[in-house]
């Protein structure tokens, strides 16, 4: 009986110590593939060329750029709204039924996929806003996307400020949007700050909903306009590896592009994780 | 007189910020309705459902059946929690019970890391690691098929699962916990007879938010899959999901045509299955707060 039972609980320990390990070794295994491929590939002119014949040459700087430009739109057009949102749900919103409406709208949000959120791209801003494929209609279309995300981090946030400092400010006479702009916000802004980098970072990498609102495959000038169609990293990673004529011939760039798009990831990552770390308990 | 106008002026603004939200997810819905239900003009409902063809630029006779791409959605999810469930409750287990506080504050950020990576590099890796290792080991031609698609699903869906169901296991009251070692059982059984049934409501939620996350992923199938539009034969058949199939086509539809708005169609399906889950997740967390 006794001896079952230290079995039992030995094969239980290295069933979940294997878990635990495989989990973690995918992201080594991802890590080192990517880096040790990719590395030899990265230079300055791989940043800062344009691609040449056929993309089987030069570099991704339009990709950069493009994913640059769009990332931009949709920062400028989630965070405000996302922040509102927050605000309007954690200091005004009472708890009545449409309040629980729009939380559970914001998480369902979350979860509508992707490839969704670009088909709905398609019909609103390029088809029925007429603003064709381009930078603005995929910019809008990540916005979307972020904005759950922007969100419920910020609400988050917000919750970390307690209730005195709050009262403190309406006491000494402050309105409430005194409050919220003078307090509140400045007080959770590292959580904020937090929150939207990462959810900058998550549309970053995202393909689907660029699919069909804006991306092109192979420009050889950067967008001028807001309606302009780009390039984008994750786009061109996907072309590189599934449309080219010459896959096999491009897979260092392919390699290469990966590493950066994963590089532009971790290091959004990494600065979220850096002022999580030094900003945590500031109460 | 001036600062309490702003005051009202920033209430109405947040208000219809709050309210925004839900324009845009009933919004979302209805714009994928409203495209959607003109393919229907043409395509009959039965052939929708029933049928497994689909080939909507044909000629002379067009076939719009989702059967297959919906066989093929669901065979890849239901294998890609098959890997994914076992290791993430495992994984979570570990660092719930057996993680010294030092070890999980290096794991949990290593988690966090692998859900930062953009699916289309999974996806990537699909094609140049997992395709050649399957296609090695099972000695298939490429090893594009759905089992490389569940593979790549299961590591999207590894860290939903695992941070989720880590949340619920740590939410078990830990005097629950001491009773059961007290009581003369050891931290595996304590594991599974106790932590694991007691926060099972929670770890139910984390497997069905993964699964929602795996159904609607597009680039990882589309790229790992092989695209091919049959009724799967088994785990080693190429295959093509319905977002896979969403991600080819539109990109060369005619705007406006049937096949446009049956493609929208598609999404109105994907919508609601994610929603369905979703909604069900929801339920099972909210109650799993009460308690």
């Amino acid at each position: 009986m006794k001896t079952t039972k230290k079995v039992y609980y030995s094969l239980g320990f290295l069933f979940v110590l294997f878990c635990t390990i495989l989990s973690v070794s995918t992201l080594g295994v991802i890590l080192i593939d990517i880096f040790s491929k990719g590395i030899s590939v990265l230079s300055f002119d791989f940043i800062f060329d344009y691609p040449r014949k056929g993309m089987t040459e030069g570099g991704i700087f339009p990709a950069i750029v493009g994913t640059t430009f769009v990332t931009l739109i949709t920062a400028i057009f989630s965070i405000p709204l996302g922040i509102s949102t927050a605000i309007y749900l954690n200091e005004y919103a009472k708890n009545t039924w449409f309040t629980r409406i729009i939380r559970s709208s914001i998480r369902n949000l979350a979860g509508v996929p992707s490839i969704v959120y670009g088909l709905f791209g398609v019909a609103l801003f390029v088809q029925a806003f007429r603003m064709g494929t381009s930078l603005l209609a995929s910019g809008l279309t990540l916005g979307l996307l972020s904005l759950p995300y922007i969100i419920t981090a910020t609400e988050e946030a917000l919750k970390t400020v307690p209730e005195n400092i709050k009262e403190g400010a309406l006491a000494l006479g402050a309105t409430k949007w005194e409050t919220i702009f003078k307090i509140i916000v400045p007080a959770s802004m590292s959580g904020i700050i937090t929150g939207i980098i990462l959810a900058l970072s998550r549309a970053t990498g995202e393909t689907a909903p660029i699919l069909f609102t804006g991306v092109f495959f192979y420009q050889r000038f950067l967008p001028t306009s807001l309606f302009d169609e780009f390039m984008a990293l994750p786009y061109h990673l996907f072309i590189l590896s599934t449309q080219h004529h010459n896959i096999e011939g491009v897979r260092p760039l392919a390699y290469g592009t990966a590493l950066v798009l994963l590089i532009l990831v971790f290091v959004l990552n990494l600065v979220a994780f850096i002022i999580r770390a030094k900003y945590r308990k500031q109460f | 007189m001036n600062r309490n106008r702003v005051d009202s002026i920033f209430i109405i603004l947040f208000r219809i910020s709050g309210f925004l939200a839900v324009i845009i997810l009933f919004g979302i819905f209805f714009m994928l309705v409203f495209n959607g239900i003109w393919a229907f003009k043409e395509v009959s409902l039965t052939e929708f459902f029933t049928s497994s063809s689909w080939s909507p630029s044909a000629y002379d006779k067009p076939e719009y059946g989702i059967l297959s791409m919906v066989a093929s959605s669901i065979l890849v999810t239901f294998l890609a929690m098959l890997i994914a469930v076992p290791i993430g409750v495992g994984a979570a287990a570990y660092l719930v019970e057996f993680a010294s506080t030092k070890v999980a504050s290096i794991l949990k950020p290593a988690i966090e890391m692998l859900a930062a990576i953009p699916s289309v590099t999974i996806g990537f890796l699909g094609i140049v690691l997992v395709g050649p290792f399957l296609a090695k080991l099972f000695g298939s031609s490429n090893g594009l098929n759905a089992l490389n698609g569940a593979i790549l699903l299961a590591v999207m869906a590894l860290p939903t699962i695992i941070s989720i169901s880590e949340d619920a296991m740590y939410a078990v009251p830990k005097t629950y916990k001491e009773a059961s070692l007290a009581l003369g059982a050891n931290r595996w059984e304590t594991l599974v007879k106790v932590i694991i049934p007691s926060g099972s409501s929670g770890i139910i939620a984390a497997i069905m938010l993964g699964m929602g996350r795996v159904i609607g992923e597009t680039m990882a199938v589309l790229m790992a899959t092989g695209n091919a539009l049959a009724m799967p034969k088994g785990i080693f058949s190429s295959v093509q999901p319905l977002t896979a199939t969403i991600a080819i086509e539109m990109g060369e539809v005619p705007y406006n045509t049937i096949h446009y708005y049956s493609l929208f169609a598609l999404g109105v399906i994907l919508f609601l299955i994610t929603l369905v889950i979703n909604v069900l997740a929801d339920i099972i967390t909210q109650r799993f707060k009460v308690k």
